[in-house]
């Protein structure tokens, strides 16, 4: 994941215009929010899809010795949900370098 | 904590029994609180609002998840989900998914925004007196519920663990626990927060490892779910004393329930004053992103350890007395001093000498009736733990009670102290004066909540469970459109504000009209299948509905309020404020940079 991500990186720069002083806030923006929506579809499907939506079918499929459904209702979706934070942490600061809006 | 440890041997030479190791413990820890507090004292509003913005990331990680994990998650939530089984998956996700919500849609931004309270944001955002007004009103209706439920676990820890008096107990506590806001602010609170989360979390681990050694040799609790058959033998267990499944999913609560529920705790943590206000205190945008992180990261801590102790302490519990002599069972140590508290009752219903536990452990018809809040204080005496331990958790559930209260007596003193009384009644207020004012509010709050602990009205334990809900109507909704809808205006937000707030607490008061007006029933029972705990979600729905409609249709929002949203999407200068403000002290700061035009 690390690697294409710099992939992007390179590609994307141009884009930029390397122009720090007038940053493109609408594509910034743009791109932030796709970031948000892509991780809260992650969060909906460990949580509402697997645990609750999904839990009556997932309780006859296991992990380990445990029913799958059980497992993201009480322990799968929290995991899930520490890597999201960190992952959009990561994200966001690439992002805000690319354009220069970083803090 | 170091020195009474390795003290540890000659005390238990002298037969220092369990109390002892509490008091020793609760004493200690208290003192180490206060001592913080004197090496913090603040005389600046920065510092007494916002810890000056310069905690750093894992501190504040640190001091956001002693702030959220109050007695209730310390004490009832692995009880809790022991009771409910796979449901109580409705607190465990709905307690740990709002701070994806909170992390990706709202802490970067308000730290960007970077004045001092929440009602300050809606405030400055919707260029509005009423609508800082009504934030501000939110805000000290959701923090006093929400202090009133932790006076209860205060008083559980003080009575059990060291027998004295409820009504000294929670005087001296809720005394320290302001005595450290008026000294010391923010800046104090937000360390003795991380310490509090240090003792909790210690206490918490050790329990719950060393049960998870005894019942399964295996020392990681967190890992005990999957790679043990633990779960699926206490649901055998269970339903061969008919019980039911453990882990069969909507035994308490249908599947919309446990939806709408999850969904509810986890926009409600989002739109919780005293939690969303700790993310001013670092000093960036990109901090207050790592930092909701790091709180995540230390709260999933107790949170993956929770439903695991949940299924051991059941299993033990059962175990050890289902089919029990009952003259055996009321002989037992533990059993005969959590007894003597009327938190466990063992009656021999069919009169036939045994023990039968059925229909789990909370319905009045089983012969062993408990209440949840002992599943977790109770496991170190049944798993045989050292006395030390136990004093631990004595410990532990006291910082876990007092770390929230704290925070939600700075919620409620910077609400009055600092949008009530400096940016809409008296904007010629000194510095000075107003740190006079938010001091005052801390002790008249505390007066306040400790009258609630001592005589807590019928209702407080309902209404804390619907805080929640209530901060999901009415704060939520205008905190993320004033980021994500550049549209949105004055008219919109209010309108929205009151409409999801007022729904919230008329259908509250309806389905709690036999506790709140003394009804025989309640008026309504349920909303759309919902009940009280999620009641709220609708109360959100409908305050976004409204919002938006009404934004529509009345004027844009001024030039420079869309320009104000601009700013703080960006994270950049974010760290500049930072140094303003502590630098550049009140006159630049406060109110007067973003002009008030309503």
């Amino acid at each position: 994941m690390g690697e294409a991500e710099s992939a992007t990186e390179t590609r994307t720069e141009p884009e930029t215009d390397a122009a720090p002083a007038q940053p493109d806030v609408k594509e910034y923006w743009r791109r932030n929010l796709r970031l948000i929506a892509g991780l809260f579809v992650v969060w909906f499907a460990v949580s509402f899809l697997a645990a609750i939506i999904l839990a009556e079918p997932l309780t006859a499929v296991t992990i380990g010795e445990l029913p799958l459904a059980f497992w993201f209702a009480q322990q799968g979706a929290i995991i899930v949900f520490v890597l999201l934070i960190f992952v959009y942490a990561w994200r966001m600061n690439k992002l805000d370098r690319e354009f220069g809006v970083e803090d | 904590m170091l020195s009474t440890s390795s003290v540890a041997p000659i005390f238990a030479q002298l037969g220092l029994g369990v109390n002892t190791w509490s008091l020793i413990l609760i004493v200690g820890t208290l003192l180490i609180y206060f001592t913080i507090a004197i090496v913090m004292h603040v005389a600046d509003p920065d510092d007494f609002y916002v810890a000056g913005r310069t905690i750093p990331a894992t501190v504040n990680g640190a001091a956001v998840a002693a702030d959220w994990m109050s007695a209730a998650s310390f004490i009832s939530l692995a009880g809790l989900i022991s009771i409910l089984g796979f449901d109580g998956a409705i607190y465990l996700l709905g307690w740990t998914g709002g701070y994806v919500v909170l992390a990706l849609l709202i802490a970067p931004y308000l730290r960007k925004y970077g004045q001092y309270t929440i009602p300050d944001f809606i405030g400055d955002r919707y260029y509005s007196n009423t609508a800082r007004g009504v934030a501000a009103l939110a805000t000290l209706f959701v923090s006093l519920t929400y202090i009133a439920g932790q006076m209860r676990g205060v008083g559980i820890v003080l009575s059990r663990f060291l027998g004295v008096n409820i009504t000294l107990g929670i005087i001296v506590a809720l005394g320290l626990v302001a005595l450290i806001g008026v000294i010391g602010g923010m800046k104090a609170i937000t360390w003795t927060q991380a310490v509090q989360y240090t003792v909790l979390i210690t206490a918490f681990l050790i329990v719950t490892v060393a049960i998870s050694l005894n019942l399964t040799g295996n020392p990681f609790p967190q890992a005990a779910l999957v790679t043990s058959d633990i779960a699926t033998r206490l649901s055998q267990l269970q339903a061969d004393i008919q019980m039911g499944r453990y882990i069969v999913p909507f035994r308490e609560y249908t599947q919309w329930q446990v939806f709408a529920i999850a969904l509810t705790l986890m926009i409600g943590t989002a739109g919780l004053p005293h939690v969303i206000m700790r993310f001013y205190t670092v000093p960036s945008a990109s901090d207050a992103r790592l930092s909701a992180g790091y709180a995540l990261f230390f709260i999933a801590l107790l949170y993956l350890s929770a439903p695991v102790l949940a299924i051991f302490a059941k299993f033990n519990l059962i175990q050890t007395l289902n089919g029990t002599p009952v003259s055996q069972a009321r002989s037992i140590p533990w059993v005969q001093r959590w007894s003597e508290t009327g938190l466990l009752t063992i009656q021999d219903k069919n009169g036939d000498g045994v023990i039968q536990m059925t229909q789990g452990l909370t319905s009045q018809a089983s012969e062993v009736v408990l209440d949840p809040d002992i599943i977790v204080l109770s496991t170190p005496e049944v798993a045989g733990l050292a006395p030390i331990v136990i004093g631990l958790v004595a410990a532990g559930g006291l910082a876990a009670a007092l770390s929230t209260a704290d925070g939600l007596l700075i919620a409620m003193s910077s609400a009055v102290s600092h949008d009530i009384y400096y940016k809409i009644f008296r904007q010629d207020a000194t510095e000075r004066e107003r740190l006079i004012v938010a001091r005052i509010v801390i002790l008249i709050a505390a007066v306040v909540a400790a009258y609630l602990g001592i005589n807590p009205p019928g209702f407080v334990a309902e209404v804390v469970a619907i805080a929640f809900g209530i901060a999901a109507a009415s704060l939520f909704p205008p905190i993320l459109l004033g980021v994500f809808d550049q549209r949105m205006n004055k008219e919109g937000a209010i309108a929205g504000l009151l409409v999801g707030l007022s729904f919230t607490l008329i259908m509250v008061i309806l389905m709690t009209a036999d506790a709140v007006l003394g009804f025989q029933e309640p008026i309504v029972t349920t909303f759309l299948g919902l009940e009280k705990q999620s009641v709220g979600l609708i109360g959100a729905v409908l305050n976004f509905a409204v919002a938006l409609t009404v934004s529509r249709v009345t004027p844009a929002p001024p030039e420079e309020i869309a320009e104000m949203v601009e700013e703080i999407r960006l994270p950049r200068g974010s760290a500049d404020v930072a140094t303003t403000a502590v630098d550049g002290g009140f006159e630049t700061d406060g109110g007067e940079r973003r002009r008030e035009t309503n």
